[in-house]
């Protein structure tokens, strides 16, 4: 559906976008995961058509982005970063000035708007101004406006960034009952979300992409070393001296103090070692106590610091 | 479907773009409090000036009016397009008209008419002057209309400098002062005062150039083609240049 093909960006000297290349499938919901700065946003103002790629091409459900620009914006709702409402305007003024200019039928515009001012949830603010909204009202309606046309595609740029935990479980679920019929692409910081709502995963640091995958095949590609947890009643300098001698342990980390003889360990084992029952006999063999015992999964969040890290 | 039906209904649908964004950016002005205060001063001021002047002379014409005219406009065109531009991209918004299914031009044409409307319906407010005038003595309604007109696309031609200028930077002050200074330049580059001390040689290209020296010519009832053509081309250029600035897209 998206085919984005050896797409560079520059801003003068600085290289924003580095021969990115990726596709994305009709009905997939994809999530853009980066640091700050790392391209996301360049990348979805590309897609949109916002910005021009300095060279490499869009295509969008087999147009051409240069040259049906206009074709491809009626398939697009688009959110940026930062909510493009008018302020003096009432809530439903701004929605039906989107929807008229976004082609919505005449006889349709007041069920379309009925719709998605169900969906969002907007009902308590429709006359309301927009600079008297909420930080959490204020996305909802950027949401509407990107959807209030029904468009195939819908990209949104870091629809969370500032909600409260409640808010963002809203939006979230939003996304991934709009996400079911629709092409999403949404990017964010906020690696639980990925892992929740999205199929696939693109992660971009400093212009290139540096993993792609579903969430559970970004795991799976990293370095399956194993990481336990142990909460060890017991002194310090002995557990670590005794740890230090076992060979297929790579590296302990102490972690946290709960008191003065209480500490959490982070064991790191070699590469494809499972360490949980070695231990345990270790442990209780060194007349230690264990308090606490987990093994720690390989996350979104590991594969992304491993990943986008200083190199 | 023939060649012919395409082209027409294009057309139609390009217009009705630009109606739709004509018609926000008017609601626009109209849903700030700046608006009424923009119409009440213009009024106030221009009333004012007039009137003072008016009384005196004992006559009944509106010819010191519309010479106060082209200085309010100075100030009054920028003020109202320094928003036009510098606000939208500075809020973001200008992100979203942009990936909007409709082309660079009818964004700027649908800022111009708004702006030209709006600037229509305050002079269209000053019309209870002429009214009354014409109750107090005999007046040439032909030189008033042609006046009128004349102010109209004078305006319209500060506007479309304004809406330029507006384009170029994010901050609105900026646009407002360098909107006033250029529509000066502009202006006097024909003014009467001006080319009195210009030297001889440059006479006809200052006239030609200068936005007053059209006006004066249509303010004196005398609508000529030549006038005309002037200010459309000077509309038509800055409208221009306007979208090659936007299509840079280069602010980020």
């Amino acid at each position: 559906m998206i085919r984005i093909k050896n797409i560079t960006k520059k801003f003068g000297d600085n290289i924003a976008l580095d021969n990115i290349n990726f596709e994305v499938k009709k009905g997939e919901v994809l999530g853009f995961l980066g640091p700050n700065g790392a391209g996301k946003s360049t990348t979805m103002k590309i897609i949109t058509s916002f910005w021009f790629p300095s060279s490499g091409n869009v295509k969008i459900d087999g147009l051409d982005a240069k040259k049906d620009s206009l074709k491809i914006r009626e398939k697009i709702g688009y959110l940026p970063e930062i909510v493009p409402l008018y302020d003096d305007f009432l809530v439903y003024e701004y929605l039906k000035f989107v929807a008229e200019i976004r082609g919505v039928k005449k006889t349709q515009i007041k069920k379309r708007l009925r719709e998605t001012i169900d969906l969002c949830g907007l009902n308590k603010v429709i006359k309301k101004p927009i600079d008297e909204l909420s930080k959490g009202y204020r996305q909802r309606v950027g949401l509407a406006q990107s959807i209030i046309h029904n468009p195939d595609i819908l990209i949104l740029d870091e629809p969370t960034t500032g909600l409260d935990p409640n808010q963002i479980s809203e939006i979230r679920s939003l996304i991934k009952k709009i996400g079911k019929e629709k092409t999403v692409i949404f990017s964010t910081h906020i690696l639980s979300e990925v892992q929740a709502t999205c199929d696939r995963v693109i992660i971009i640091n400093d212009g290139k992409i540096v993993g792609e995958g579903t969430p559970k095949e970004l795991a799976d590609k990293l370095d399956r070393r194993e990481i336990i947890y142990v909460k060890i009643k017991g002194d310090k300098e002995m557990v670590l001296k005794k740890f230090s001698e076992v060979e297929n342990i790579e590296n302990v980390k102490v972690k946290d103090k709960e008191k003065s003889n209480i500490y959490g360990y982070e064991i790191e084992s070699k590469e494809g070692v499972d360490l949980r029952e070695y231990l345990s006999i270790l442990v209780v063999n060194s007349g230690w106590n264990i308090l606490e015992f987990t093994k720690k999964e390989v996350t979104l969040e590991d594969v992304f610091k491993e990943l986008t890290k200083e190199k | 479907m023939t060649k012919k039906n395409n082209l027409s209904s294009n057309f139609l649908h390009g217009s009705n773009k630009i109606y739709i964004l004509f018609k926000k950016e008017l609601l626009a002005y109209f849903n700030s409090p700046i608006a009424y205060i923009f119409i009440a001063v213009f009024l106030i001021i221009s009333n004012w000036m007039f009137l003072n002047y008016f009384f005196v002379s004992g006559q009944a014409e509106m010819r010191s009016y519309f010479s106060f005219l082209p200085w309010i406009f100075l100030f009054l065109a920028p003020a109202m397009t320094m928003r036009l531009w510098a606000e939208e991209k500075k809020s973001g918004t200008a992100e979203l008209l942009l990936t909007l299914p409709v082309t660079d031009w009818q964004i700027v044409l649908g800022k111009f008419f708004g702006s030209l409307v709006f600037l229509f319906i305050s002079l269209l407010l000053s019309i209870t002057l002429p009214i009354s005038i014409s109750f107090l003595g005999d007046m040439d309604m032909g030189v008033v209309f042609a006046s009128y007109l004349g102010s109209l696309f004078l305006g319209g031609s500060y506007l479309a400098l304004g809406l330029f200028i507006s384009s170029l930077t994010r901050n609105q002050i900026v646009a407002f002062v360098l909107g006033v200074v250029f529509c000066f330049i502009g202006f006097i580059l024909g003014a009467d005062f001006v080319l009195k001390k210009a030297p001889q040689f440059l006479l006809p290209i200052m006239k030609f150039f200068g936005i007053g020296s059209h006006f004066y010519n249509i303010a004196k009832g005398v609508v000529d083609t030549k006038d005309i053509i002037y200010y459309l081309s000077f509309i038509f250029l800055f409208l221009w240049l306007n979208v090659r600035v936007i299509e840079r897209r280069q602010w980020r």
